[in-house]
């Protein structure tokens, strides 16, 4: 039986433009994007050129510190462009799709019967190891090393995001498959999930620990999840994947393809048409937002509000991304009496309860654009972002160290067990409109670099 | 509002970099922002922010602050009145309610203005030095000021003191956010210390050595605080006579019974009087979350406590005076509602913040009854704690911290056996 925690501290920002639980297929792209940016830690080494040929599962990239990590095409057609930013830095790696649907074919393997090193090479040449994450650091991980377990988080809680029980609808055979396989990769404490406490999907997998979780966001951050289920201690590293692409994982060994399937959360506001559709990753946004052009005025986020990018119109889906957001851009000013902060802000969402709204009904849901509703500021108001960082950590506290590069600080105050998505709802909280998800990663990559 | 936004826009070029105003940038600024919140938008990070800013912060500060003014502003008339015998204890609220208010505003308005010119004037000067926008911070303290000033101070001395606390209790630690003592209790500490003469006394109400000097005054009218009053009598025994008079006027029906005092009708700083209007910001502070209430209510813990044990040691008159009495003179409830719950300088942490209130106001009541001396215990106390709340946060963290260490620990001692 497994045990249900209930995670008290957190909150839900009421968003107009939810998904509906309809699902259809996205329309194939015209192009579609792999883009390193998206793989933190990651340093590119290119397989390809422009003009080359590839099928899915083609490998385009690789990293420099591992090389084995391979990062494919989810597509078949042409390398279209390599576009690169300052000094260089590859930015994306750009496939013009034939639509043929060629793909590599990868060796079939039984995760029950084979050892270690073969998943784990499959795993690897498939692609979708490029896909795993790892704490401490919240980045690419590292296949040399054997994680103390690995987490996968059964469910969405971010803002407007895509529901798993859809997005898994019938994909549990695959995702037996994938936990069978990580159950061989993960050292001494197996494989975890977290699931919504009533959710029934995943009541019939075997091999995995699974634990119940009740309340609002942030409880389905994989970081939430692993500290209260089973905290990190410095010294350990683990793992975590995304539910889909553990399925994809399943697909990979028993069918032998590359297919980075997602069904994508698309919505906000200004989508016209909220609803699940089924993607591949790098799927270009034209695909996934209904037909809506005004890039002017609309914020087009790869991602969800809280911790997405701002990927354009012309962007695309983000490699670990599972959502699409279109929210209004609030770049116009707002006058003090109308809509800035001497108004009666009766349509200003705000989890603290200087506006009115706390007292409305929960069933209401509010439009936000994007502006800041406020400038930066030093730290002046305490106790806010306690309430929404569900952690036996300081967040102020461990902010200010990184702030202050006081390395052993941060490690004392906890930085192993934090991602910058964890800081999500204390960055959209903070009056003082300071940068935290930033300063957070700022803070671990500092870290990661003195420890070598 | 399109309009003004426009002339905003054509007029910021003047100062701009390369402007001939442009060393008053941080006065364009400030002026825009206060007028149009920015249409800066969110990058790298959260697309959306939360509708609350330190400018509505700060302004919800303001207004639980307006009851405690208005009230204040008529009870220095009322008391002007009452020294010179025009309206006599028992009607206090239904005559020359218009009299009391302009004799008041006519005191009050000066020192409001002074204390916001000088602070914000300093404010400027070292955001355009700087290169800084402006903080709120001193919106709310330019406020605090006059608040906690006795009515007669002289305004040349109220114009140092916050030139004094502006500079070195807040801008020497880099503005706003970055102090450690509050702004505010640090210019009547400086009053106090700087001033001591001038500030005791005959200072509490309107034109009392005048009235006295005119022989306007009513017989008998010592134009004392009552915590000035009380502080006469230690050193003495309970029996004494003088004491006995001193004590009867806390009694019901008294000038400082605990009605008077609740409401607010006695002598005092401005602000500080009734207990009353300051609740009603509190409850105003603590509604909106702005406030913390864990930070007034072991505050005002503290002191009941601390005024428990007087009564249970009753060494002299002023220890026997019942724990409710004591916590609504002097400034205790001020302190409580506006200066102990400033973020900046108080606890951080929110176990600190039980530990912190609760110490301040123990301590408000025991200086004010040792130390008569010090009347305002509030302010030392307050200011201590200020000084201590680094201490009681890093104890709360340390506590955290070794915590994880221990669990770190017996995952690797796991890791060992295994």
């Amino acid at each position: 039986m497994s045990r249900t925690i209930r995670i008290r501290k957190g909150a839900n920002i009421r968003l107009k433009g939810r998904p509906a639980t309809s699902i259809v297929d996205a329309p194939p792209a015209a192009i579609y994007a792999v883009q390193p940016p998206d793989f933190t830690g990651v340093i590119p080494k290119l397989r390809v050129k422009e003009g080359d040929a590839v099928v899915a599962g083609s490998s385009l990239f690789f990293s420099k510190d591992c090389p084995s990590v391979q990062f494919s095409s989810p597509v078949s057609g042409v390398v279209k462009s390599i576009v690169r930013g300052a000094k260089r830095k590859i930015l994306a790696v750009l496939i013009e799709a034939d639509q043929q649907g060629k793909a590599e074919s990868f060796p079939v393997i039984d995760p029950k019967t084979a050892d270690r090193t073969a998943i784990l090479g499959a795993m690897l040449n498939g692609g979708l190891f490029a896909f795993v994450q790892q704490r401490p650091f919240a980045v690419a991980a590292d296949p040399a090393i054997t994680p103390r377990s690995i987490h996968i988080s059964g469910f969405n809680s971010a803002p407007l995001s895509p529901d798993m029980a859809v997005a898994l609808n019938g994909r549990m055979e695959d995702f037996q498959i994938g936990i069978d396989a990580l159950n061989q990769l993960a050292g001494s404490e197996g494989v975890h999930i977290g699931v919504r406490s009533n959710e029934t999907i995943f009541s019939g997998i075997e091999g995995a620990k699974v634990t119940q979780f009740e309340g609002p966001h942030p409880a389905g951050n994989v970081g939430v999840q692993i500290h209260h289920a089973a905290p990190l201690n410095k010294g350990e590293v683990l793992w975590t994947m995304h539910a889909e692409d553990v399925a994809n994982l399943g697909v990979l060994l028993s069918k032998g393809r590359y297919e980075p399937l997602r069904v994508v959360g698309a919505g906000g506001s200004e989508h016209p048409a909220p609803q699940h559709m089924r993607a591949l990753a790098g799927t270009a946004l034209t695909s996934l937002v209904g037909g809506h052009q005004d890039a002017e005025n609309t914020r087009y986020i790869s991602g969800d509000p809280l911790t997405g990018t701002d990927a354009s119109a012309a962007g695309y889906l983000g490699g670990l991304h599972h959502q699409v957001t279109l929210l209004p851009e609030g770049n116009e000013p707002k006058f003090l009496l109308t809509d800035g902060w001497l108004s009666p802000g009766l349509k200003k969402f705000s989890l603290s309860r200087s506006y009115p709204t706390w007292l409305m009904p929960k069933s209401k849901e509010f439009t936000m654009d994007t502006n800041s509703n406020g400038e930066e500021r030093a730290f002046v108001v305490t106790g806010q972002y306690e309430p929404v960082f569900p952690f036996d950590i300081y967040p102020v506290q461990l902010i200010k160290s990184i702030m202050a590069n006081d390395i052993d600080g941060m490690e004392k105050l906890g930085i192993y067990e934090v991602a910058p998505e964890d800081f999500a709802l204390c960055e959209y909280a903070c009056t003082s409109k300071i940068a935290v998800q930033k300063v957070v990663r700022d803070g671990l990559d500092m870290l990661k670099k003195e420890l070598g | 509002m399109k309009a003004l936004h426009n002339i905003l826009d054509s007029i910021r070029p003047h100062f701009e970099e390369g402007g001939k105003l442009s060393k008053f940038w941080v006065v364009f600024d400030s002026l825009e922002t206060f007028a149009f919140t920015p249409g800066h938008t969110n990058k790298n990070g959260v697309h959306i922010r939360d509708g609350v800013d330190l400018k509505r912060t700060m302004f919800l500060v303001i207004l639980a602050l307006v009851p405690a003014l208005l009230f204040g502003t008529w009870n220095q008339g009322h008391q002007y009145l009452l020294s010179i015998g025009e309206i006599s204890v028992s009607d206090a609220w239904n005559t020359m309610i218009w009299d009391k208010l302009l004799i008041g505003a006519w005191k009050v308005l000066p020192l409001v203005v002074v204390s916001y010119g000088v602070g914000l004037g300093i404010e400027f000067l070292f955001a355009g030095f700087r290169k800084h926008s402006i903080n709120e911070g001193f919106l709310v303290s330019g406020m605090l000021i006059p608040l906690i000033m006795p009515i007669d101070v002289p305004l040349w001395m109220v114009a140092v003191a916050v030139a004094f606390s502006v500079i070195i209790a807040k801008e020497v630690f880099g503005g706003t956010g970055m102090n450690i003592l509050n702004v505010a209790l640090t210019a009547r500490a400086f009053l106090f210390f700087a001033y001591p003469k001038q500030l005791s006394g005959e200072i509490w109400i309107h034109e009392v050595a005048a009235s006295k000097s005119g022989g306007l005054l009513v017989d008998g009218y010592t134009g004392a605080t009552a915590l000035g009053e009380l502080a006469s009598t230690v050193g003495k025994p309970i029996m004494n006579a003088d004491v006995t008079s001193v004590m009867g006027m806390f009694d019901a029906g008294g000038m400082y019974s605990l009605s008077n005092a609740f409401l607010g009708l006695i002598p005092g700083s401005i602000g500080e009087t009734s207990a009353l209007a300051i609740l009603i910001g509190a409850a105003l502070l603590i509604w909106t979350g702005i406030g913390s209430w864990k930070v007034m209510s072991s505050f005002l813990v503290g002191g009941l406590v601390m005024g428990f044990l007087f009564n249970l040691m009753g060494m002299n008159a002023y220890m026997t005076l019942p724990p409710i009495h004591q916590v609504v003179m002097g400034g205790f409830m001020f302190g409580m509602v506006f200066m102990a719950t400033d973020p900046v300088s108080a606890a951080q942490t929110e176990r600190g913040k039980w530990i912190y209130g609760f110490l301040g106001g123990f301590l408000s009541i025991m200086i004010r009854v040792f130390n008569p001396a010090y009347p305002e215990g509030v302010m030392m106390a307050i200011l201590f704690m200020n000084v201590m709340a680094p201490l009681i946060d890093h104890y709360v963290i340390q506590a955290n911290v070794s915590k994880r260490e221990k669990r770190a620990m017996l995952a690797s001692a796991q890791r060992a056996s295994a």
